[in-house]
């Protein structure tokens, strides 16, 4: 009877959190997925206030202190033109998380909106669609993007582009799978049934109930997005010196890593925190999100 | 078995002249004359005429595209390098074995090292060796593979020297590389095997197998291995394309003289032959592969036969 009494409540409690907060109460039982959440927010605060934070400017040069290595007045070091380290770390964040995000948003539009034409209508329509997509996913995604870059010129906008473009198909056929299998369900008929348009299912039906698998893709997305822009970076085809990215960082620092690692040592170590942070949140909003696993 | 295998291979051959028509039409796009290119900034205008109505320049896109497709498949011809003037395809060829070389190696590694610790880790679920594991798995596939590779520059060439830090022609000189390469496809071959393995260990038929008193070794290592190894093939075959094409930053690093290197110059010089019969080279030898993965799945997982008769 006790026992009882303490369930009831506890469950129509649960019933009244709506379904993000739903979603966020199981994600804040994952402390790996909290970390990454905090790191993300870390870099999105260095990204906006950058100005504020960088404690120099990330491209004046200052011959007078080249090369030197972790002080307290330059806390990461400075590069071979003694910039500071940090500060184009900080400033970096900026152009990464960008690139990151518009990339995803590129592939999501477009290869969301592929793919929800496609699962919707089927028919002659789906297939040439997806046979395009056929088409671009045998090209490796990194591949795909070099070329494009390579085709475009290197620039900040046309790495987005690229990265963007690249992962197109892989929206494409999440978003193709989840509509497929939602298209049959009777809430579905019944909008079509009370004279809704085409349109209107799709946007205000169909997408929002396939969210889940795209929200864990654009998580993890963005973590990719962002390691193809460094390694095009990397190999000079992405954001051009100076302007501060991480991957052009370790770029200009690799002919040096004999005797200065340090300049080598910090841009990787960001790279590698912003993607395993992006990783955690993304495998813990797969497990919040997952109907199987939810109580 | 052999009508599926030979719809498999006919439906190849419309993707691959779609790839085809998306790389010729990305770099027929591209700004800049390529009679230009070749002949230097001093040519004569006549000279820079007559090199484009001997390479068909002026031509229409499409005759242009129709062409190249023809020279390709007939003459195994796809064009000639604008800076070394010799043909794409031997350049390619000569620079190949080197890129399979690497990413073989990588696979290897990937599969010796990542299928035990998948195993393992699966048996030994939320013990300490599958915590550690899974952490490890986690930072390998976050670990950009350029920046990887200088660490172990910096460690084993530069501060340790045990190893060369650039070249391909020993097998001193192959392990950095490969390792580097190896990273991102040995957390995921380790991932896939784990979760793939956690989902087999608790099916019916190996409650079964338990039950009629099989030794353990026995249950993990036939019952459950066979069945938990499917996804692992299609994820190996996955990896083994990604691996070729992720030879692009690791061979520029280690300055290992493959398609990688070879199409990074390329790109630079702006010699667009290169760079086209590069990318079509790679996605095509994906495809391949892709198609062998999928070829062997059918034969190696019985209901997937039993479906295609």
């Amino acid at each position: 009877m006790n026992n009882n009494e303490k369930i009831v409540p506890e469950l129509t409690k649960r019933r009244h959190r709506g379904p993000f907060m739903e979603v966020m109460f199981r994600l804040a039982k994952s402390p790996l997925a909290m970390f990454g959440l905090a790191i993300i927010g870390l870099l999105v605060f260095c990204a906006i206030f950058a100005e504020v934070i960088a404690p120099y400017s990330p491209i004046k040069q200052d011959l007078m202190h080249m090369f030197e290595t972790p002080s307290s007045e330059h806390w990461l070091g400075t590069d071979e033109f003694g910039r500071d380290i940090l500060s184009r770390l900080i400033y970096g964040a900026r152009v990464s998380l960008q690139v990151g995000f518009i990339a995803v948003g590129i592939a999501l539009v477009i290869g969301g909106m592929l793919g929800a034409v496609s699962g919707y209508y089927s028919g002659w329509l789906d297939n040439s669609i997806m046979r395009v997509m056929d088409v671009l996913l045998s090209i490796p995604q990194t591949l795909l993007a070099i070329a494009i870059v390579a085709a475009l010129g290197p620039s900040l906008m046309n790495l987005m582009i690229a990265v963007g473009i690249s992962a197109v198909p892989t929206y494409a056929r999440i978003v193709r799978g989840s509509v497929l299998s939602i298209r049959s369900m009777e809430f579905i008929e019944a909008a079509r049934a009370v004279g809704s348009s085409d349109l209107r299912v799709i946007l205000k039906h169909i997408l929002p109930n396939s969210m889940a698998p795209i929200i864990v893709q654009s998580t993890l997305g963005v973590a990719s997005a962002i390691l193809n822009a460094a390694g095009l970076s990397f190999i000079g085809l992405g954001i051009q010196p100076p302007n501060p990215e991480w991957g052009a960082m370790l770029s200009g620092g690799r002919q040096y890593i004999r005797d200065y690692p340090h300049m080598t040592l910090y841009p990787g170590l960001a790279i590698m925190f912003t993607i395993l942070a992006l990783n955690f949140l993304g495998d813990g909003l797969r497990d919040a999100l997952d109907p199987k696993l939810k109580r | 078995m052999l009508r599926y295998i030979l719809r498999r291979v006919l439906f190849l051959i419309p993707v691959l002249i779609g790839v085809a028509f998306c790389v010729f039409t990305l770099l027929y796009l591209t700004p800049g004359d390529p009679a230009r290119m070749v002949l230097g900034d001093l040519a004569t205008d006549e000279a820079i005429k007559e090199f484009r109505d001997k390479e068909g320049l002026n031509d229409p896109f499409l005759v242009q595209f129709g062409n190249y497709i023809y020279k390709a498949v007939v003459h195994g011809d796809i064009g000639r390098s604008y800076s070394t003037k010799r043909p794409v395809m031997k350049e390619i060829m000569t620079a190949f074995p080197y890129t399979l070389k690497l990413s073989a190696f990588a696979m290897i590694i990937a599969i010796i090292i990542g299928i035990p610790c998948g195993i393992i880790s699966a048996i030994k679920q939320y013990s300490w060796f599958d915590t550690i594991t899974m952490i490890f798995a986690m930072i390998g596939l976050s670990m950009p593979v350029f920046w990887l590779g200088l660490l172990l520059i910096l460690l084993f060439a530069v501060n340790l020297r045990w190893l060369p830090s650039s070249g391909f022609s020993s097998f001193k000189a192959m392990i950095l590389p490969s390792a580097a390469l190896a990273a991102q496809s040995i957390s995921m071959v380790t991932r896939m095997t784990r979760s793939s393995m956690l989902e087999v260990i608790r099916a019916d038929y190996i409650r079964t197998a338990r039950s009629k008193g099989q030794k353990e070794s026995i249950v993990i290592g036939v019952h459950a291995l066979r069945n938990a190894l499917i996804p692992v093939v299609t994820l190996c075959g996955l990896q083994f394309g990604h691996l070729l094409s992720g030879a692009i930053l690791t061979e520029s690093i280690f300055a290992v003289p493959g398609v990688g290197r070879l199409m990074v110059n390329a790109i630079m010089s702006r010699d667009y032959p290169m760079v086209q019969g590069g990318v079509l080279f790679v996605a095509v030898t994906f495809s391949i592969v892709n198609l062998l993965v999928d070829l062997l799945y059918a034969y190696i997982d019985p209901r997937i036969k039993a479906e295609l008769k």
